[in-house]
C-alpha cells in the first residue's frame, strides 16, 4: 500500500467520523432540547390530571388514555390481518404474480405519506361510514398505515424459521396448520412482536393520520365511537395555537420517552430472538 | 435391473416362504414383509432420481440403503413416508405398500401414514423447545391420551432411547443444550413416543463421533425388536454392522438388494463389488 493510499484511508476515516458525530449531535440536540424545556413540566399531576382551559393548565391524563386506546385499536385490527397475510404469503403460496403484486402493494402502502391516510380515513370512515371522529375511525386508519410493516416483518420472521423444523413436524404427522400454529408462529413470535412494537411506535407518534380521523376531544372516551386526542395531536394544537409552549414541551417529552421505551423494548426482544435462532 | 415380483398385493397378508421367488433376498426366512416398493420411479422436475425400484422391507429387521452420495438414498427413504410430497415439482410413479395398502392412494391419510412411518433425520433437529415439549409435540398433534399419562409415556420413550438417566432431572430445560448424540436420541424418543411401526433413519450418525455412533447403533439393535427400521448410510461398515438386508443404489438404480452378508461377502454385481471394496464412491 503506497503512502498516498494510506493518507486517503486516513482522510476517509476522519470524514466518516465527523459524519457520525454530526448525526449523533443532531439527535442528542433535539432530544436534549425538548427534554430540557419539557421535563420541568412533568409531575405526577401532569400525568394524572385532566387538562384545563384547552390544555393551558392541568395535565394530559385523557390524552395518554386516548393515545393508548387508539394504538391498541390499530394493533388489534392490523395485527391479525397482517400476520394472517404473512402466513398466507409464506406458507400457502409459491412465489408468483399474485404474491408479487401483494408484496408490491404492501410496499407502496408503506411509502404513502400519512396525511394521505388521514384524508382517506376521513372520507371513508368518518364521513362515508358515518363513524365520526372516533377511536374506531382513527384505529382503522392507523391500522391501514401500519399493515405493511406488520406484514413485512412477520413475513421475514416466518421465513427465518428453519425449514427442518417444519419437516420434522410433518414427519411426525403434523398437518400444515398444526405446524404453523405450534412450531412456526411461536418460533417467529419475537420477530413478529418486533414489527408490532415498531408499529406501536409509529401509531404513538402519528399526527396527520389521527387528527383527521380521531378528532381532538379532551374528554375521556366512553366508547369506541368517541373522539380522542393523542399526545402528538395535543402537542401540535398546543404549539400551533400558542396555547402553552410549556405544556407542549412537557407533552413532547412524554412522547419521546415513551417512544424511546418502545424502541428499547423492541431491541430487547430482537436480541432474545437472535439468541434463540443461534440456538442458545 | 427388473426383478420379477409375484407377491399377492391385495388380500392375504404377504408372507414369503423359502424359494417362493428367487430374486428376493428375503427368501431365506419365513417372515412378514412390512413394506413393498413396486416399480418406483421419481423425478425432480426433469431429473430422473429413482429408476424403477423394487424391494421389500422386512418386519422387525434393519434394512440399509447404501451407495455413493447423490445416488438417491435419501430420496428413496423419503418416498416411504411421502416426505417428498412437500417438495415442489416431484413426480412419482409406481406403488409402495404398507401392509398391502398403497400409501400413494388418493385417500390415504397423510397424518396417519406419517404417524405410522416416522423419520429420524441426518442432523439432530430437536425443536428449540424444552425436552418435555419436544416429546409431547407428537402426543398433542395426535391427541394421544390424557395429560396424566404423558409423564409415564415420556419416561418410557426416554428409557427406550437410553436417554432417561441423562435428562430425567432437566425435562423442562432446553433441548438445544443437549450434546449431539443426546439430541439424536431425543429425536428418536420424540418419534417412538407416538408409537410408529416403521422408523426411517437418514444417516442418523453422520454428525456423531465414533463412540456416540456406536451407542446409536446398539440402540437400533434393541429397537428392532419393536420396530421395522430402514437406515440410509454411506458408511459401509455401519451397514455391515447393523443391518440385516442391504440395498445398493447407484445413480438412482437399485443395483443389488440382498442379505447384508451376501452383499458384503459375495456381491453378485460387479458395481456392488467395486463399491464395497472401495473402488469408487
Ligand atoms: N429437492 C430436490 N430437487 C432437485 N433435485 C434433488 C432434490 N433432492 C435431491 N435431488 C437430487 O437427487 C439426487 C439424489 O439425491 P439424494 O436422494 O439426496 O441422494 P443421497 O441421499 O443418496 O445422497 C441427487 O442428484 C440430488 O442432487
Ligand atoms: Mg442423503
Amino acid at each position: 500500500m503506497s503512502i498516498n493510499q494510506n493518507i486517503i484511508e486516513k482522510i476517509v476515516k476522519i470524514f466518516l467520523w465527523i459524519f457520525t458525530i454530526i448525526t449523533i449531535f443532531i439527535l442528542f440536540y433535539i432530544v436534549g432540547f425538548i427534554l430540557k424545556n419539557g421535563i420541568g413540566g412533568l409531575s405526577k399531576e401532569f400525568f394524572m390530571e385532566f387538562p384545563k382551559s384547552m390544555g393551558r393548565e392541568g395535565g394530559i391524563f385523557p390524552i395518554i388514555i386516548g393515545t393508548i386506546l387508539l394504538t391498541l385499536a390499530a394493533v388489534f385490527i392490523a395485527g391479525p390481518l397482517g400476520i394472517g397475510t404473512a402466513v398466507y404469503l409464506t406458507e400457502y403460496t409459491r412465489e408468483n404474480r399474485i404474491t408479487q403484486m401483494i408484496r408490491f402493494g404492501a410496499d407502496c402502502l408503506a411509502g404513502i405519506p400519512s396525511i394521505v391516510f388521514g384524508l382517506f380515513g376521513f372520507v371513508l370512515f368518518v364521513i362515508k361510514l358515518k363513524m365520526g371522529w372516533s377511536i374506531i375511525s382513527g384505529g382503522l386508519t392507523l391500522s391501514i398505515m401500519i399493515l405493511p410493516t406488520i406484514i413485512r416483518t412477520s413475513e421475514e420472521a416466518i421465513k427465518a424459521v428453519p425449514k427442518p423444523l417444519r419437516e420434522v413436524s410433518y414427519s411426525l404427522g403434523g398437518t400444515k396448520w398444526q405446524t404453523i400454529v405450534f412450531i412456526v408462529i411461536p418460533q417467529a413470535l419475537p420477530g413478529i412482536l418486533t414489527g408490532i412494537i415498531l408499529s406501536i411506535g409509529r401509531c404513538v407518534g402519528e399526527t396527520a393520520a389521527v387528527i383527521f380521523t380521531a378528532g381532538s376531544s379532551l374528554r375521556l372516551p366512553n366508547s369506541l365511537f368517541d373522539s380522542v386526542r393523542t399526545m402528538s395531536v395535543h402537542f401540535y394544537i398546543l404549539s400551533r395555537e400558542g396555547i402553552s409552549l410549556k405544556n407542549a414541551y412537557a407533552t413532547a417529552s412524554v412522547l419521546i420517552i415513551s417512544i424511546g421505551m418502545i424502541n428499547f423494548l423492541s431491541y430487547w426482544i430482537m436480541h432474545r430472538f437472535i439468541r434463540r435462532i443461534e440456538g442458545k | 435391473m427388473g426383478r420379477s415380483m409375484c407377491l399377492p398385493i391385495i388380500g392375504e397378508p404377504v408372507r414369503m416362504a423359502q424359494g417362493e421367488h428367487m430374486g428376493s433376498p428375503l427368501r431365506g426366512n419365513i417372515m412378514d414383509i412390512r413394506m413393498q416398493i413396486k416399480d418406483l420411479s421419481l423425478w425432480y422436475g426433469q431429473f430422473h432420481a429413482l429408476k424403477n425400484i423394487n424391494m421389500e422391507i422386512a418386519e422387525n429387521r434393519i434394512t440399509a440403503l447404501i451407495g455413493p452420495s447423490g445416488c438417491g438414498k435419501s430420496t428413496l427413504l423419503r418416498t416411504l413416508n411421502r416426505m417428498n410430497d412437500i417438495i415442489d415439482g416431484v413426480k412419482i410413479s409406481g406403488r409402495i405398500f404398507l401392509d398391502n395398502k398403497d400409501i400413494y392412494q388418493e385417500n390415504i391419510g397423510l397424518t396417519e401414514l406419517r404417524k405410522k412411518i416416522g423419520m429420524v433425520f441426518q442432523h439432530p433437529n430437536p425443536f428449540p423447545l424444552s425436552i418435555y415439549e419436544n416429546l409431547t409435540y407428537g402426543l398433542r398433534i395426535h391427541n394421544i391420551g390424557e395429560k396424566s399419562i404423558w409423564d409415564e409415556k415420556i419416561e418410557k420413550c426416554l428409557r427406550d432411547a437410553w436417554l432417561w438417566d441423562d435428562v430425567k432431572d432437566k425435562l423442562h430445560s432446553s433441548a438445544l443444550d443437549l450434546s449431539l448424540d443426546q439430541k439424536q436420541k431425543l429425536c428418536i424418543a420424540r418419534l417412538i413416543i407416538i408409537e410408529p411401526e416403521v422408523i426411517l433413519m437418514d444417516e442418523p450418525c453422520s454428525t456423531l463421533d465414533p463412540i456416540a455412533t456406536m451407542k446409536i447403533e446398539e440402540l437400533m439393535n434393541t429397537l428392532k425388536k419393536d420396530y421395522t427400521i430402514v437406515i440410509v448410510t454411506h458408511n459401509m461398515q455401519q451397514a455391515a454392522r447393523v443391518s440385516d438386508y442391504s440395498g445398493f443404489l447407484l445413480l438412482g438404480e437399485l443395483i443389488e438388494f440382498d442379505d447384508t452378508n451376501n452383499i458384503f461377502t459375495a456381491p453378485r454385481d460387479k458395481r456392488t463389488e467395486d463399491y464395497i471394496t472401495g473402488r469408487f464412491g
